[in-house]
């Protein structure tokens, strides 16, 4: 109820959402870089509006693979959005058809992870409007000036871009490998198992279709913990 | 790719993700709420995007390469062990990426 408490939550939300929207001018250089034109970047941003997925789908386009291995990819990555809208809905409480559309929207790691920490439901839903709101703009602004700004290059420039794509990839992956989240072992030794995976196959394969093989690694997670399961 | 078919990947992926996010907002918790599926989803995530990182890094068609996208990699990974802010970690990538180019002409 206390005025701090909803500063706070304002702060935070909005803070993260300006961080997190500079990735949008890495998504909008990736893009470029993959041969996609400026209006199709924006309409990703604008309507897709999930990083990994995005970053994925032009990843692998830019790999040289069919529209179909791009798609599958996204929509892989995309799964874990409907897992957070599952534990929203107590939360948020979306009620109608409308607010439910919209909502659905803005359902993303941030703003689920930003909702999950407020400390009750108005906060959560505020923390979730401020969020989006501001990472939704943010994204949208800066994946124009990637795409404008990549498109621009030549010489280095373009062997920098083509740096700074893995590394974006590197950067989306890394917070899942750190010490803290839960069971980071477990996440590096599948991540390692992707990897090995997609580079073993790519002389063989079509471009994109080891991203999508990629996914077997999930098996190298083993069984359920029981700690999880009754959680 | 023509401009349609990039279109239509553009869109197809675009709607099936909303219908991803819709879906948790409208569909009974105990559907997703399985262990199995909820082991899976938690892992999805770091297969492929370890599986872009190597196929952004390492091919090139369907060849294996190794050229200025690995040290641009490798600076990348320093960056991120020392906790730099996302944007100095892609700087720094793509500095070593512009610098190996230049000095392998």
């Amino acid at each position: 109820m206390s005025a701090p408490t909803r500063s706070t939550v304002l702060r935070d939300a909005i803070g993260l959402g300006l961080a997190v929207g500079l990735y949008g001018a890495a998504f909008g250089a990736a893009a470029d870089a993959a041969g996609l034109d400026l209006w199709q970047a924006m309409t990703m941003s604008a309507l897709m509006f999930t990083g990994a997925s995005q970053f994925a789908l032009v990843g692998v386009l830019g790999a040289g693979g069919g529209a179909l291995a791009a798609v599958g990819s996204a929509l892989l990555l995309g799964t874990r959005n409907t897992v957070y809208g599952v534990r929203l809905v107590p939360l948020l409480q979306p009620r109608g058809a409308l607010r439910r559309l919209g909502t659905a929207h803005w359902v993303i790691d941030e703003t689920t992870a930003l909702s999950i920490a407020a400390p009750d439901g108005r906060l959560a839903r505020l923390a979730f409007v401020a969020g989006g709101a501001s990472i939704f703009l943010m994204w949208n602004v800066t994946t124009v000036i990637g795409a404008l700004g990549a498109a621009a290059l030549t010489g280095p420039a373009l062997a920098a871009l083509d740096a700074v794509v893995p590394a974006a990839f590197l950067a989306l992956l890394w917070p899942r490998l750190r010490k803290g989240f839960p069971e980071s072992r477990v996440q590096l030794r599948v991540a390692i198992g992707g990897a090995v995976i997609a580079l073993a196959l790519t002389p063989f394969v079509p471009a994109g279709v080891q991203v999508i093989a990629a996914v077997a690694a999930v098996a190298l997670a083993g069984r359920p913990r029981p700690t999880e399961a009754a959680a | 790719m023509s401009g349609t078919a990039l279109w239509a990947a553009v869109l197809a992926g675009s709607i099936g993700c909303y219908v991803l996010k819709l879906a948790g907002l409208s569909v009974p918790a105990s559907w997703v709420e399985q262990p199995w599926v909820a082991r899976i989803v938690d892992f999805v995530p770091a297969a492929l995007l370890a599986a872009l990182v190597a196929v952004q890094a390492f091919t090139s068609g369907q060849d294996l390469v190794v050229d200025g996208r690995l040290a641009g990699l490798a600076v990348a990974a320093l960056a991120l062990a020392l906790r730099a802010p996302f944007i100095v970690v892609l700087v720094l990538a793509g500095a070593a990426g512009a610098l190996v180019h230049v000095v392998t002409g």
